[in-house]
């Protein structure tokens, strides 16, 4: 199986351990992967934003770069839910716009193999104990594309319950979104940000020192706002605690 | 709609004050969990709703590419029941029909059953210029009129407020209207709703006219159908001689079976009921029961228009059931008010700037006032993809593009005030098709790093102003890759990766 790393513009540039650990994770569970370096962008804050018609490009030069791989893996559940469910939409649009079949054509093969990190974990290596060891409290925070654009469910927490040392924490208000939300963070920025402190008072009231989530970008509003806060805990992609280990173990 | 929303800031300013409002973010934090973890369960109670949810998105769909023919089997089937249909093209319209309709019965004041379409329209205020004073009988709706408030919910129009305010309302301006709150009324709900009852019944049992909105109208039998929790409506529907009922055109359903389905849906995601208290039906007139006279105002008002936009016309299957506004973390915060329209969280989102148009500040920011959480497609009853809408409406804010307004095709030109944005979109649509380009900014990025503020200029200061930035990194992810190739330490040539124009291979 020929598989890829997606790791979007976001943790390229802001976040490479991510990254990283998703490699050492793979990489661990016996997966060749590979990073095409002509990847760039999924589209995704484009095309919230309403720019679809730039968006087009983008995505075009995804499908490009990934369509030959079986499997396109990404650490974000915005990326994916971009790719599975934005793409067929935009596609959708062209055709209703008189533009024919031709950019459903080009993206069609991407869509069902773009797989969000812990959905590929359990769904396609069909593994929930990765053999991870990681000895701190944690709380888990369900991003929303992932808990409602891609159904993730309860994989993510069967992974964190399979980790040596972690003690998972129950975040009351879970499935409320933590108000990042892309371009929503600075155009509402105060409802964003009433919105992010609630979740992160909530997070702090679990006693837990780290929030985990899959998604490193409402990962930055929340951490942003826990320093603001001035709370203890630091906020940490799950990436990086299924890639730790008793021999490397992550902080 | 109408026009008392005019002038009002966008969505972002007008939030800011509730977001600010302890009391009022208290308030609408506690009604809107209470409602939510109830609605869950109710719901949670149907082993069918999967396919309840699906058959009502049905319904509303053929029912809305077969309009034109409904309505008019409607038309047809009210007039054969003896009522008299009207119709209006917008609030204009429909305020100077009822106007005229209450004139000729020579009285100067009716009773309202609570009713999105008449608030859409501004009736109550059109009336009152020709001064007929109207009188609103839903608990709610008693109070945000009597405290000269607007609603801020659409099935808890007063949910903003709390019990003791609500006293207080009650103490200073029942007497004006009728009969005064008793001197020593307290706080306690049976408190509260006795005296509104005292002062309800008054004008339930001296009102010749009677106001309502519907939920449904049945075109096979004319039927128009109300659902409430009161009682108030029953009253207001079978006590006076004159009924007039103002209904939006997309409330139609085929027929008499298809209530079966809503029926069962509205309630548990509005009041999380099992079955409404009070469901209310009347087929034109009937002799020696119930109002006399029977008038249907159809009203349109930017409806047409939106039904002929292909993403956005799901909004139209909306039965107003609130189940969204209940979920969603934007309306928690920014209260009702913010939305500038009588239809306030997702759903107005959506709504209001396709009934009304893009061209003010407000209903330009509305698609904008959203996190694309989801939480609102996932409850609504009748499936509308609020997420999908509400891009959709970004885009045609920031794009422009064809639209129908009153009935004509036109050509929308992009919204002003956009244009940094542009530039960014456009300049990171550039970066992001040259993977060269964007290397060499994470490079410059990661080698200026230490210069880089914690807080950020121009449109980013909101951003920074409530949360830190990360640190940038010393080396993006790509350039470690590419020094060490995954720890592979194999560099070759690789089909997929030479793809692009980057050169970097
Ligand atoms: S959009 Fe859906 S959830 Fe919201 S009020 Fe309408 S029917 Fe209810």
């Amino acid at each position: 199986m020929r598989v890829a790393l997606f790791l979007t513009c976001v943790n390229d540039t802001l976040y490479p351990d991510t990254g990283r650990a998703v490699v050492r994770l793979l990489t661990r569970l016996g997966v060749d992967v590979d990073f095409p370096m002509a990847q760039t962008c999924c589209g995704q804050a484009h095309y919230n934003t309403g720019y679809r018609h730039r968006t087009e490009p983008l995505a075009r030069r995804f499908s490009d770069v990934f369509g030959a791989y079986d499997a396109i893996v990404t650490p974000s559940g915005s990326c994916a839910a971009m790719v599975r469910e934005g793409y067929p939409r935009m596609g959708e649009r062209a055709r209703a716009e008189g533009r024919g079949d031709a950019l459903s054509a080009v993206l069609a093969p991407v869509v069902p193999r773009t797989y969000e990190l812990t959905e590929f974990l359990v769904d396609v290596l069909g593994v929930t104990d990765v053999g991870a060891y990681y000895p701190h409290r944690v709380t888990y925070h369900p991003t929303c594309h992932g808990l409602r654009a891609l159904g993730l469910g309860d994989r993510p927490r069967r992974l964190l319950d399979a980790v040596k040392g972690l003690e998972l924490a129950e975040l009351p208000g879970a499935e409320e979104c933590c108000g990042f939300g892309g371009t929503f963070a600075v155009k509402n920025p105060d409802v964003s940000a009433a919105m992010g402190a609630d979740k992160v008072r909530n997070a702090e009231s679990t006693g837990a020192e780290v929030l985990c989530a899959a998604d490193n970008s409402c990962l930055t509003h929340l951490g942003g706002t826990m320093t603001r806060l001035r709370t203890g805990m630091r906020p940490v992609h799950i990436a990086e605690i299924l890639a730790s280990t008793e021999e490397e173990p992550a902080l | 709609m109408s026009g008392t929303y005019l002038g009002m800031p966008a969505f972002p300013e007008a939030a800011r004050d509730a977001v600010h409002d302890r009391t009022l973010r208290g308030n609408l934090r506690h009604a809107t969990h209470t409602i939510r973890a109830k609605r869950a369960k109710a719901v949670a109670e149907v082993s069918d709703w999967a396919e309840l949810r699906e058959a009502g998105r049905r319904i509303k769909d053929h029912t809305l590419l077969h309009l034109d023919r409904y309505l008019e089997q409607l038309e047809e089937s009210v007039t054969a029941a003896g009522g008299t249909v009207h119709w209006a093209a917008d609030a204009d319209e429909a305020n100077r029909i009822v106007t005229r309709l209450v004139e000729e019965t020579g009285e100067s004041e009716v009773v309202k059953v609570k009713s999105m379409a008449t608030q859409e329209i501004g009736l109550n205020e059109a009336l009152l210029e020709a001064g007929i004073r109207a009188y609103e009988t839903d608990l709610a709706e008693l109070i945000v009129q009597l405290g000269k408030d607007r609603p801020s919910h659409i099935l808890v129009p007063a949910i903003h407020r709390n019990r003791g305010e609500i006293r207080d309302i009650f103490r200073a301006e029942m007497g004006a209207w009728g009969r005064p709150a008793p001197a020593d009324l307290t706080d306690t709900p049976a408190e509260l709703a006795e005296a509104a009852r005292l002062h309800l019944r008054e004008k339930f049992l001296r009102a010749k006219v009677g106001i309502s909105g519907a939920n449904f109208m049945v075109a096979e039998t004319g039927t128009l159908v109300v659902v409430e929790s009161e009682g108030n409506g029953r009253m207001c529907l079978t006590l006076p001689e004159t009924l007039i009922s103002v209904v939006g055109i997309e409330k139609t359903v085929p027929t008499w079976r298809d209530l079966e389905v809503f029926l069962q849906t509205l309630p548990r995601s509005s009041t999380a009921e099992r079955m409404n208290p009070y469901t209310s039906m009347w087929t034109g007139t009937t002799d020696e029961d119930g109002p006399r006279a029977f008038h249907l105002v159809l009203l349109d008002n930017g409806r047409t228009d939106t039904l002929a936009d292909e993403v956005g016309r799901q909004a139209l299957r909306c039965i107003r059931c609130s189940a969204c506004l209940n979920v969603c973390p934007v309306y928690e915060r920014a209260g009702g008010h913010a939305y500038g329209s009588v239809y306030p969280g997702p759903i107005g989102a959506i709504l209001s700037p396709q009934l009304r148009g893009t061209a003010s500040e407000i209903d330009a920011s509305l698609p904008y006032a959203s996190s694309l959480c989801g939480a609102c497609y996932e409850v609504c009853p009748v499936a509308i993809d609020i997420p999908e809408v509400l891009v959709h409406l970004r885009e045609r804010v920031v794009e422009g593009g064809p639209v129908v307004r009153n009935g004509n095709k036109v050509v929308l030109k992009p919204a002003r005030g956009h244009a940094a944005e542009r530039a960014a979109m456009r300049a990171a649509g550039w970066a992001f098709t040259r993977p060269g380009v964007l290397r060499a900014g994470q490079r410059l990025a990661s080698r200026t790093r230490r210069l880089h503020p914690r807080t950020l200029p121009g449109p980013g200061r909101a951003w920074s102003a409530s949360r830190d930035l990360p640190a940038v990194p010393a080396e993006p992810f790509r350039d470690w890759w590419l020094r060490t190739r995954g720890g592979k330490n194999t560099p070759g040539p690789d089909a997929a990766g030479s793809t692009g124009e980057d050169g970097l291979k």
